[in-house]
């Protein structure tokens, strides 16, 4: 339910991007969509995956609002110092609340929740043949990582490959 | 590999470097082929094959090293790697699912073992080795290029 709720609000965030005419309007909504599909991987049980979008949908976000303003955005703090340091107060106390909230539910020191790593150790070398565990990892149970590691070195080296060639041709006219 | 040319380093360098550069070559070779058994594979052997044609090309010069592999053929083999990989990974269909192990697992601390990790690891390493080198000599070449002009 909540996974169509996100994906509905993604698609709308999308059109928006697409169709307004601001430039910094379109950037925001993009990273709505960003942030959306960040909640979607924390729904569908991979925090790991929605840590690394939030880090790189933040960057982006910052990146793209940098490329898109010419000019540099104006602060004004005179005569709102007292919403400002409330409201600046306010966001501190609720962070502060979520993060305990956060914090206790984390498991005591010496007592890891990682399941599947305990599997990994004890059946890895008879379900694999490989003696070298992180090779059994990396090649036969996480294979999908590797592929895409390999593919992004792939990527990297065509792209080299095409800045870094030799200048092109001129036409003759 | 002739020392007397004037391109490179001096001979002393030269000469280390024909003695050393075949046994970082199989060194890293072996770490590729025994990924499965010891510390390395695929990356970090990939990684040594590359530092031994850098190091060719270091000492000699460009020339000796692009007469050995040149960019088009680096490039080209590192494309091969990515498919050997991908077709490795297709070929566990024939077992019934995508990345599965379908050759025989074999006996442990054997080279030839564990089934399908030892050629992931050659494609992978192929791949890593060529790419790095094509990348290399890729910043050379544009060098090169930016002085002829």
């Amino acid at each position: 339910m909540e996974l169509h709720i996100l994906l509905l609000f993604m698609i709308f965030a999308a059109i928006i991007a697409i169709e307004v005419k601001d430039l910094l309007s379109s950037v925001i909504a993009v990273g709505a969509v960003g942030f959306a599909l960040c909640l979607a991987f924390l729904i569908l049980k991979a925090p790991d995956l929605a840590i690394t979008q939030l880090v790189v949908e933040i960057l982006c976000l910052i990146i793209l609002i940098r490329a898109t303003i010419k000019r540099d955005l104006p602060l004004v703090i005179e005569g709102r110092w007292v919403f400002n340091t409330i409201s600046t107060l306010a966001f501190i106390c609720l962070f502060l609340f979520f993060a305990w909230l956060a914090l206790r539910e984390l498991p005591r020191f010496g007592e890891p929740i990682m399941a599947v790593v305990k599997k990994y150790l004890q059946e890895g070398e008879g379900r694999t043949g490989a003696v070298n565990l992180v090779t059994a990892i990396i090649l036969d149970f996480r294979a999908y990582d590797t592929l895409g590691e390999a593919t992004v070195l792939f990527t990297s080296v065509i792209g080299i490959m095409t800045v870094l060639r030799r200048p092109g041709r001129i036409k003759k006219k | 590999m002739t020392t007397d040319s004037k391109t490179g380093m001096t001979l002393i360098v030269k000469t280390i470097t024909r003695l050393t550069v075949g046994l970082i070559l199989l060194f890293g070779i072996y770490i590729v082929l025994h990924g499965h058994l010891s510390p390395g594979g695929g990356f970090a052997g990939g990684v040594i094959v590359a530092l031994s044609f850098v190091h060719l090309m270091l000492a000699f010069g460009k020339d000796v090293a692009v007469s050995k592999i040149s960019k088009n053929l680096a490039s080209n083999l590192e494309s091969l790697g990515a498919i050997m990989f991908l077709s490795i990974a297709l070929l566990g269909f024939l077992g019934g699912s995508f990345f599965l192990n379908i050759l025989s697992k074999g006996t442990p601390f054997k080279l030839f073992s564990a089934g399908t990790i030892p050629l992931s690891n050659i494609s992978i390493g192929i791949k890593v080795g060529l790419g790095l080198f094509a990348i290399f000599l890729a910043l050379v070449l544009l060098e090169k290029a930016k002085k002829e002009k």
